[in-house]
């Protein structure tokens, strides 16, 4: 046999063997979370918040925990949304396609997205020293907005990149502004790319530890008050299994199994959406 | 003037104060946390912070070198790792794969960059953990005792058991980069290169991945700062003991995000330890913000060059 073909069939063999790896290591971390997580679970869980000695292996659930996370998603959502939205428009509507300074931006937002979420933490801790706030929900939708702000401005960019230059200059044709264009042509034709950036960074915002450690503390009650302290699900997790023992150990597994589910049901239903909200996509 | 100008005049201003406030924010970021950090610039000289290995913020002692050799030695097993695996699997997904295996695994990485990074320390905990005490461990310290191996903490918290957790958690970053980089090579090139006879491999070995390096290369640094930030998985897995730094794969780590996340309640504590943490958090910031500028700025230069 020809030694060319040899080489071949080799790396062709370390290239499937790669692809299982990846493949296989979501199989594995979703199979090892859902098996150990899956009989720890229980109703009382969901729905009650720690009663006291929880962390010790009494009565109560994580209802704390998975209200703050969803409370401090939606709002670092918003706050990023309200970010990047015009970010967005304003990288493709306003700035020329090669201009110096979209090619500034969209640099600078790459580089934000690299920098690691503690730093992004210790950040907003300064922050909250030199306005002397304490940890609260607030400042951890800061925080998390911040976070999740590339990320979202740079997907939503991506998007807005597909519209065809003509439609833009069509609406200009007809005397349109470029807001009312913005408005009223384009974002209606990328809809549904803008709603899966959106939950993608949700997704992220949720998933996120290292940055809420500082500014969110943690709290046994549910989220009530924007200045207090707030109670997230990946906290609660690095909690439960920080403590001694095992039963409480094993609801951290069940709480990891929650949150592993929620994210893949936002970022599955994510990548599912791309394709609704068509009704006013030209083709 | 109109209300629709007025309005557009006004929008137009608000997008350039959200833009300027963008770009704004990554010096705000390391201006606030030198800021922070200069008391103990100040009093103590840089080499003694980056060089020295004694970290006892009680009798004011802050050698941070302890935590840059477990953070340099947890991105190196990542990487070792997550490097050719990452890059095969690229070229496979961009050159050789049929639609649908494309089409399961290219959700397949972006799912992998959504989990949490608390879920990637559970499973390290589950998973990972006892195979490197169970297997790895006692096999290697069996049979092959010398440096890399040699050890005595059988708990399976350690550099291994972290930098096989971050290499899965850097596979994402470097197969999207890869694979866009390698799809991006000319068409042309692969026919010239197939047309003088050469089987499929060597055009992408001879041709493909010579055009690509550069990318494959920012992919790679990209890979780097993705693995030296990560926090809380590599708090969860890598031991974090303050016994001197790892001198074998099976000894604990304390990388410097695990140092910052593990001090942040008694921090304020003791005078000049919240400076240290943030002078940590500040190196952090400029080694991850030198890798993203080398990255990026590698990938841009080679997309404007109309590779």
């Amino acid at each position: 046999m020809d030694l060319r073909k040899i080489e071949e069939s080799v790396f062709k063999f370390l290239m499937l063997t790669s692809v299982v790896c990846v493949v296989g290591s979501l199989l594995f971390i979703l199979g090892t979370v859902f098996i150990k997580g899956w009989h720890a679970l229980s109703l009382d869980m969901l729905v009650k918040t720690p009663q006291g000695g929880y962390y010790l292996g009494k009565e109560g659930g994580i209802l704390n925990a998975i209200t703050g996370s969803i409370v401090l998603g939606i709002g670092a959502t918003l706050f990023a949304l309200v970010l990047s939205l015009p970010l967005a428009v304003y990288l493709n509507l306003y700035l020329r396609k090669n201009s110096r300074r979209a090619f500034i931006m969209r640099f600078f937002l790459d580089v934000l997205w690299g920098i690691p979420s503690i730093v992004y933490g210790a950040f907003g801790f300064t922050v909250m020293i030199f306005f002397k706030l304490q940890a609260s929900l607030l400042a951890a939708i800061i925080t998390v907005g911040l976070l999740i702000l590339p990320i979202m401005a740079r997907s939503m960019d991506e998007v807005l990149k597909t519209i065809p230059f003509e439609l833009t200059e069509a609406s200009f044709a007809m005397g349109a502004t470029r807001l009312e264009t913005a408005m009223q042509v384009v974002l209606k034709q990328v809809l549904g790319g803008l709603v899966t950036a959106v939950l993608i960074s949700f997704g992220r915002g949720i998933g996120d530890a290292a940055s809420v450690l500082f500014t969110a503390s943690f709290t046994d009650s549910l989220p009530y008050s924007l200045f207090k302290p707030v109670a997230t699900l990946p906290l609660a997790i690095f909690f439960q299994l920080g403590t001694p023992f095992p039963e409480v150990q094993e609801r951290g597994y069940a709480a990891a199994l929650v949150l592993a589910i929620l994210i893949l049901a936002v970022s599955i239903a994510g990548r599912l959406i791309s394709g609704k909200f068509t009704r006013h996509v030209l083709r | 003037m109109t209300a629709r100008t007025f309005k557009e005049v006004c929008a137009h201003s608000l997008m350039r104060t959200v833009a300027g406030f963008v770009i704004s924010l990554a010096f705000l970021m390391a201006f606030g946390l030198y800021l922070r950090a200069r008391p103990i610039l100040v009093t103590k000289p840089l080499e003694e912070l980056l060089f020295h290995t004694v970290w006892n913020p009680s009798q004011g002692q802050f050698g941070l070198a302890n935590f840059i050799i477990s953070t340099i030695w947890v991105t190196a097993i990542a990487l070792i790792i997550a490097v050719p695996l990452s890059v095969f699997t690229a070229i496979y997904l961009s050159e050789y794969a049929p639609a649908k295996i494309r089409n399961i695994a290219r959700p397949v990485v972006d799912l992998l960059a959504g989990i949490s990074p608390v879920v990637y320390g559970v499973w390290g905990i589950l998973a990972i953990v006892p195979i490197v005490r169970d297997y790895l461990m006692p096999f290697f310290s069996e049979h092959l005792p010398f440096f890399p191996f040699a050890s005595d903490n059988y708990t399976g918290f350690c550099t291994l058991t972290a930098g096989i957790v971050l290499a899965v958690m850097t596979f994402p970053i470097i197969i999207s980069v890869t694979e866009e980089v390698v799809s991006r090579v000319p068409f042309e090139l692969r026919e010239a290169s197939l047309a003088l006879g050469a089987t499929k491999w060597q055009t992408i070995k001879l041709t493909v991945l010579k055009k690509a390096r550069p990318g494959i290369i920012a992919a790679i640094i990209l890979g780097v700062s993705r693995a030296f930030g990560e926090t809380m998985a590599v708090l969860m897995v890598a031991g974090c003991a303050i016994q001197g730094f790892p001198r074998s794969i099976f000894d604990p780590a304390y990388p410097l995000p695990a140092l910052i996340a593990n001090t942040y309640g008694e921090m304020m504590s003791v005078p000049l330890y919240d400076a240290a943490v943030l002078l940590a958090a500040f190196i952090l910031l400029l080694v991850t913000m030198l890798c993203n500028i080398a990255g990026w700025g590698i990938l841009l230069r080679t997309e404007r060059r109309g590779m």
